[in-house]
C-alpha cells in the first residue's frame, strides 16, 4: 500500500490516514450505492491518497469522468461529483443533473469540492437551477498531499503565477492552513525561518491562526524542529537549469505527473523468444515512480552519469541471486530460494524498466542539441558573456526551436546578469515576437513582471557576488561519488539549497550581505511549546527541518536536500513540502498567456 | 488620460466627440458640451429615430432591449467593443450640474416612463440618487411594460456598478478579486468598462507599442496577401500556386512565417509590393541573419539553387571578393542538407567553410570528395589521402585523382598554384 510513506524520519502515513479517514466519513454520509463523477484533474492527486479498493469498500460501484451531456446510466442511489471549484465545471454538472432528471430517476446528488467550497460555484449552480438537487455539498481539504516518504505537495499548479503575477494570495492561505493541519498531527514547530514576501505572509498567517486557537494547547511532542519557508522568487535561477539527476531528467524530458510518468512504449516491448516482435505496443508505458520501488529509491537522486554504473551493479547482484538456484541442494535450501523468487522477480522487472528508461534518456543526453544547450546554460551560470547576445539562442530562434526552450535560456541569461543590457533585451524580444508571433508580448510581459526577464536597471550585477559567496559553482563536481550538492546540476549548486545548508550551519548571520541582495525579507520566529514538550535530544540525534518551497520545487533540489540528509556529519534531516513539483518547462508554461498557441 | 471629476469623467467616457478631446482646450470642451446639448434637445423635439442617437440615448419603440442596427450598417470592431455595447443599457450619466436647465431633464419620473412607452427619446441620467432611481423603477413597474422595466433596472444597475467601481479603487485586493470574477464569468463588457473607468492603462511601454503597431501592420498585410493569393490560386493562372498549392491560410501566422511564405511564393516581386520579401524585411526591421536563414530555407525548399547563388554573391558589388553570409557556412550547409540539396550544391558551400577541420568533417559527411581530397592535398598529408582512397568508389574519378596526387608528390608542390586556381574555376 503506502508503506514507503512511513519509512522516513517522519511518518507521513499519519497524514495520509487522516486524509483517508475524512474521505471515508464523507462517503458514509451518502448512504447506499454510489457512483463518483470525477473532475479528471483530481484523479491524480486522489490516487496518492486512496485506491479504488477503499472507495469500493464504501459502496462506490461506478466511476465516470465529468463530461458534458448525459450521465452514463449507473443504477445507483447516489451520484457524487468530485470537482475543483471551477465555474465551467458547474455548468457541466448542471447539464448532467438535468439529463438525469429527465430519466425520472430517484438518484441523490452530492458534491465534494476539492480543496475548498466556493461561494461563486454554488451561486452558479443556483443560477442554473440545480443547487437544490444536491443533498450534500461538502469540501475536502486536500492541502498537503503525501507524495513520498519525505515529500509533501499541494499540487497547486498556479500558485507561483497567482502570487507573483496576479497578486492573488489564496494559495498562501491554503499553505498556512495546510501547515496548521500538519502541526495538529505532528506537533507545533518551535522555530520558523523564512526568506521572501510570501514566506513572511505565510508565517504571519500561521502565527495568527495559532493565536486564534489559543484555548487548546497542542499536546503532541514536536516532530519537526524547524520550518524553513522559501519563496521561489528568491531563487529564480535553479528551475531554469536543466536538471541532471535521473529523476530530474525523467521529469524534464517526459514530465512526471502525480507520481506517474508516461513513456514511449517501443523500448518496453516484451521480447518473447522465437517470436518476431510483430505488434509493437502503441499505448504509452505508464510507470509509477516513488521510493516504494527499491531500485528507484536508490538511483533517482544520482547524477545521470552515475546511473549506468548503478544499474549494472544491480544487474550483477540480481543475476547472482538467480544463480543461487544451482547451489540449492537440500529441500530446505530450495524452499528458501523459492520463497525469495517473487521479490527477485520484482527486482528483475524493475531493473528491466529502469534500464529501458535510462536508454531513452541517454539517447537524448548524448545528442548534440542537449550538449549545446547545456553548454550555454553552464556558461551563463558561471557568468561567461551574459551581457551579450548569445549566438546559440539567436540560432535556436531562427531554427524555430520550441519557444519554451528559448524563454528558459533568455530568462537564465537575464537572471545571471541581474537583468539584460537594454540592447540585448530589445534584440531578444524582437526576435522572439517576429518568429513566434506578436501575441507572445503578453508572455514576455508576464516574465518581466515575475522578475525572470528584465532590462538591467543598475549597472551593478550582483550575481557574481552571490555566486561566489554561496559557492554556487563548483569546478570539480564529482558525479559518481558526490561530496557536495552541486552534483545535481553537474557543477551548479542550487541557490535555494545553499540557503538551507547555510541556515543549518553556520547560520544566516554569516551571509547577511547576500540575503539582502535577494528579494524579500528574511526572518525568524519562535512558537512557544507547552511545558513538558521540549525535546530532550539524545547525543548525536539529528534535527528535523521542514523546508517549504512556496511556488514550486524541482526534483534536483529535492535530490540535493536528500543528499544533505544523508551526509554523515550534517546532523540534519530534511522533509520537503511545496505548492507544486515543477521544472523549467512547466514553470515557464504556467507563466505564459495562451501557451497552446505556440508556433509549431 | 486626464483625471476628471466624476461627472466629467462620465462625459468623457461616453462622448462620441472623443476625437476632439485634446487635453487642454477647456473652452472647446464646454462649447462642445453646449452644442451637444443643443443637438440632443433638438433631436428629442423632432422625435426622429436616428441611428446615431442610439449611442447616446435609450429609445424605446417596443423592441427588445438592444441597439438597432440597420442591415449592412457595419459597426467598426472597436466601436462595438468600447462604445455601443457599453451604451446598450448604459444611458448617459454625463450631465454636469450646470445643466439643470436642460430641456429633457425637466420631465418627472412618471412623464419619463410615459415617453418611453411612446418610444420617444428620453434621458435617464437626471435621476441621480438611488431614491430617484427607485422611484423611476416603481413607475416603470406600474407601466407593465417589461422592456421598460428592464431598461430602468439596467440603468440603475449600471450606475450602482459605477459607484462600486469607484469604491473599489481604494480597495485593491477586493478590486482584483472582482476583476477575476468578471473574467471568470466572461463579462467582458463590464470588465472593459471597469478597466476604462479606473484609468487602467495597458501595460505597454513605448517600445512595446511599436511591437503592437507591427502586429497590426502585419495583420493588415496578411489580409491583403491572403485575399490576393487565394484569388490567384483559384484562377489557376499562376504556376507556383499550381505546383505547390498553399497548405494553410497565412492569416495570424508569425512574421517570420509570413516572410517565408513570401520568399516561397513572391520572391522576385519588386520591393514596392506588400508581399515582396525585401519590403517585409525593411518594414519590420528584420535582422540580416533572420532574413538570410528564411530566404535560404524557402528557396532551398523550391530547389531554386541559382537564387541562393545570387543571394550570397550579390555582395560582390560591394567589394567583397568571395561569397559572404551573415550566418556561418556551416549552418548554410545544414539548412541545404535538410532540404536535400544535391552534392554539387552542397560542395560549393562546404568549400566556403573557413575552419579546415569543420570543412573536412562536413565534406566527409556529405561525400564532397573533391573538397576532402583538396584539403588533404593542401595539408600535404599522404597518410590521410591513402586512408581516404579506401572510402571513395573503385575506379571513380576521385580515386584517379587521389592516385595522381600520390604518384607525383613533387609535381604536387610545383603545381600547387595551378590546382588552387582550378578549384576556384569550378
Amino acid at each position: 500500500m503506502a508503506a514507503h510513506l512511513s519509512y522516513g524520519r517522519v511518518n507521513l502515513n499519519i497524514l495520509r490516514e487522516a486524509a483517508r479517514k475524512e474521505l471515508r466519513e464523507f462517503l458514509d454520509k451518502c448512504a447506499g450505492s454510489k457512483a463518483i463523477v470525477w473532475d479528471e484533474y483530481l484523479t491524480g492527486p486522489f490516487g496518492l491518497i486512496a485506491q479504488y479498493s477503499l472507495l469500493k469498500e464504501h459502496e462506490v460501484e461506478k466511476m465516470f469522468t465529468l463530461k458534458s451531456g448525459r450521465l452514463p446510466s449507473a443504477d445507483v442511489k447516489n451520484i457524487i461529483f468530485f470537482v475543483r471549484p471551477r465555474l465551467e465545471l458547474m455548468d457541466i454538472i448542471a447539464e448532467n443533473v438535468f439529463s438525469e432528471d429527465k430519466r425520472h430517476s430517484s438518484v441523490d446528488f452530492h458534491i465534494l469540492f476539492v480543496p475548498r467550497r466556493s461561494m461563486l460555484c454554488e451561486q452558479r449552480l443556483k443560477e442554473q437551477g440545480v443547487l437544490s438537487s444536491f443533498i450534500n455539498i461538502d469540501e475536502y481539504i486536500l492541502d498537503l498531499i503525501p507524495y513520498d516518504g519525505d515529500l509533501l505537495s499541494m499540487e497547486y499548479e498556479s500558485a507561483f503565477r497567482e502570487c507573483y503575477l496576479e497578486n492573488d494570495q489564496t494559495s498562501l492561505y491554503h499553505t498556512a492552513k495546510g501547515l496548521m493541519t500538519l502541526q495538529a498531527l505532528y506537533g507545533t514547530i518551535p522555530q520558523i525561518y523564512g526568506k521572501g514576501e510570501c514566506a513572511r505572509h505565510v508565517a504571519n498567517m500561521m502565527l495568527r491562526m495559532k493565536r486564534e486557537f489559543a484555548g487548546s494547547q497542542n499536546q503532541i511532542l514536536p516532530v519537526f524542529d524547524t520550518l524553513l519557508l522559501l519563496d521561489r522568487n528568491v531563487d529564480l535561477l535553479t528551475p531554469l537549469a536543466t536538471q541532471l539527476t535521473y529523476e530530474g531528467l525523467i521529469d524534464e524530458i517526459y514530465g512526471i505527473n502525480n507520481g506517474y510518468v508516461k513513456l514511449p512504449p517501443e523500448k518496453f516491448a516484451q521480447k518473447k523468444q522465437g517470436e518476431a516482435s510483430k505488434d509493437l505496443p502503441t499505448e504509452p508505458k505508464k510507470l509509477q515512480l516513488n521510493s516504494a520501488e527499491e531500485l528507484y529509491a536508490e538511483i533517482r537522486d544520482k547524477n545521470f552519469n552515475a546511473v549506468g554504473a548503478a544499474l549494472s551493479k544491480k544487474a550483477k547482484i540480481i543475476s547472482a541471486a538467480f544463480e543461487e538456484r544451482h547451489n540449492a541442494k537440500t529441500v530446505g535450501e530450495i524452499k528458501q530460494f523459492v520463497s525469495q523468487l517473487p521479490h527477485m522477480q520484482a527486482a528483475r522487472s524493475s531493473l528491466a524498466n529502469h534500464t529501458s528508461v535510462a536508454e531513452l534518456i541517454k539517447d537524448i543526453t548524448t545528442s548534440e542539441a542537449f550538449f549545446d544547450n547545456l553548454t550555454v546554460e553552464q556558461e551563463f551560470m558561471t557568468g561567461v558573456d551574459t551581457d551579450k547576445v548569445n549566438t546559440y539562442i539567436e540560432d535556436s530562434i531562427s531554427q524555430k526551436d520550441p519557444l519554451i526552450k528559448i524563454l528558459r535560456l533568455v530568462c537564465m541569461q537575464s537572471v545571471c546578469n541581474n537583468g539584460l543590457r537594454q540592447k540585448v533585451f530589445d534584440f531578444y524580444k524582437r526576435e522572439i515576437l517576429q518568429t513566434y508571433g506578436y501575441e507572445h508580448i503578453l508572455t514576455l510581459n508576464n516574465l518581466e513582471k515575475a522578475g525572470l526577464l528584465k532590462p538591467q536597471i543598475s549597472s551593478r550585477n550582483n550575481y557574481p557576488t552571490i555566486r561566489k559567496t554561496l559557492k554556487l559553482w563548483m569546478e570539480d563536481a564529482n558525479e559518481q561519488n558526490p561530496n557536495d550538492i552541486s552534483y545535481v546540476y553537474s557543477g551548479y549548486a542550487p541557490l535555494s539549497i545553499r540557503l538551507t545548508q547555510v541556515l543549518a550551519r553556520p547560520g544566516w548571520r554569516s551571509i547577511e550581505e547576500v540575503l539582502k541582495m535577494l528579494p524579500g525579507p528574511h526572518f525568524e520566529e519562535r512558537q512557544q511549546l507547552p511545558a513538558g514538550l521540549h525535546k530532550k535530544r539524545q547525543q548525536g540525534e539529528n534535527r528535523t527541518t521542514l523546508v517549504f518551497f512556496l511556488g514550486g520545487v524541482t526534483y534536483a533540489e529535492i535530490a540535493a536536500l536528500r543528499f544533505l540528509s544523508q551526509m554523515e556529519d550534517s546532523g540534519m534531516e530534511y522533509i520537503i513540502a511545496t505548492t507544486k513539483l515543477i521544472n523549467g518547462t512547466t514553470w515557464i508554461k504556467s507563466l505564459m498567456d495562451r501557451p497552446e498557441s505556440q508556433a509549431p | 488620460m486626464m483625471k476628471n471629476k466624476p461627472d466629467e469623467e462620465d462625459y468623457w467616457n461616453s462622448s462620441k466627440f472623443k476625437a476632439f478631446t485634446f487635453d487642454d482646450e477647456d473652452d472647446e470642451f464646454s462649447r462642445l458640451k453646449e452644442s451637444k446639448q443643443a443637438v440632443n434637445s433638438i433631436r428629442s423635439l423632432v422625435e426622429e429615430e436616428d441611428d446615431e442617437d442610439e449611442v447616446e440615448k435609450v429609445s424605446w419603440s417596443g423592441e427588445p432591449v438592444g441597439r438597432k442596427t440597420k442591415p449592412g450598417n457595419f459597426q467598426p470592431f472597436t466601436d462595438s467593443l468600447s462604445e455601443s455595447s457599453v451604451k446598450l443599457y448604459a444611458p448617459e450619466l454625463r450631465k454636469p450640474k450646470s445643466e439643470s436647465k436642460d430641456y429633457i431633464s425637466d420631465w418627472s419620473p412618471e412623464e419619463t416612463i410615459h415617453r418611453m412607452q411612446q418610444g420617444k427619446v428620453v434621458s435617464l441620467e437626471r435621476f441621480r440618487s438611488l431614491q430617484d432611481k427607485l422611484l423611476l423603477l416603481d413607475f416603470s413597474v406600474r407601466a407593465h411594460d417589461g422592456n421598460i422595466i428592464t431598461a430602468v433596472i439596467l440603468f440603475t444597475l449600471t450606475s450602482i456598478i459605477r459607484v462600486l467601481f469607484r469604491e473599489l479603487e481604494s480597495r485593491q485586493t477586493a478590486l482584483r478579486h472582482f476583476i477575476h470574477y468578471l473574467t471568470e464569468i466572461r463579462d467582458h463588457r463590464l470588465l472593459l468598462e471597469l478597466l476604462s473607468n479606473l484609468f487602467f492603462s495597458l501595460p505597454f511601454s513605448p517600445e512595446e507599442s511599436a511591437h503592437v503597431q507591427d502586429h497590426y501592420t502585419l495583420l493588415e498585410r496578411q489580409i491583403i496577401i491572403e485575399a490576393t493569393d487565394r484569388l490567384a490560386e483559384h484562377a489557376g493562372k499562376v504556376e507556383i500556386f499550381q505546383k505547390f498549392p498553399r497548405r494553410a491560410s497565412i492569416l495570424n501566422m508569425p512574421l517570420i512565417t509570413t516572410l517565408y511564405y513570401c520568399c516561397f511564393y513572391h520572391y522576385n516581386e519588386p520591393e514596392g509590393t506588400y508581399s515582396s520579401p525585401l519590403n517585409i524585411r525593411h518594414t519590420f526591421r528584420i535582422s540580416e541573419k533572420q532574413y538570410f536563414v528564411t530566404v535560404l530555407a524557402a528557396r532551398a525548399k523550391l530547389k531554386a539553387w541559382s537564387d541562393l547563388d545570387a543571394l550570397f554573391t550579390s555582395r560582390n558589388w560591394l567589394g567583397f571578393t568571395k561569397k559572404k553570409s551573415p550566418l556561418s557556412f556551416h549552418r548554410v550547409v545544414d539548412i541545404l542538407q535538410k532540404n536535400s540539396a544535391p552534392t554539387q550544391v552542397l560542395q560549393e558551400y562546404v568549400g566556403l567553410v573557413d575552419d579546415a577541420d569543420l570543412r573536412i568533417g562536413l565534406a566527409q559527411k556529405h561525400k564532397c570528395h573533391d573538397i576532402v581530397i583538396n584539403t588533404y592535398r593542401d595539408l600535404k598529408d599522404r597518410q590521410l589521402l591513402l586512408g581516404y582512397r579506401g572510402k571513395v568508389e573503385r575506379g571513380s574519378a576521385e580515386e584517379r585523382k587521389i592516385n595522381d596526387l600520390l604518384d607525383s608528390p613533387v609535381r604536387k608542390r610545383r603545381n600547387y598554384d595551378h590546382h588552387h586556381h582550378y578549384q576556384h574555376v569550378t
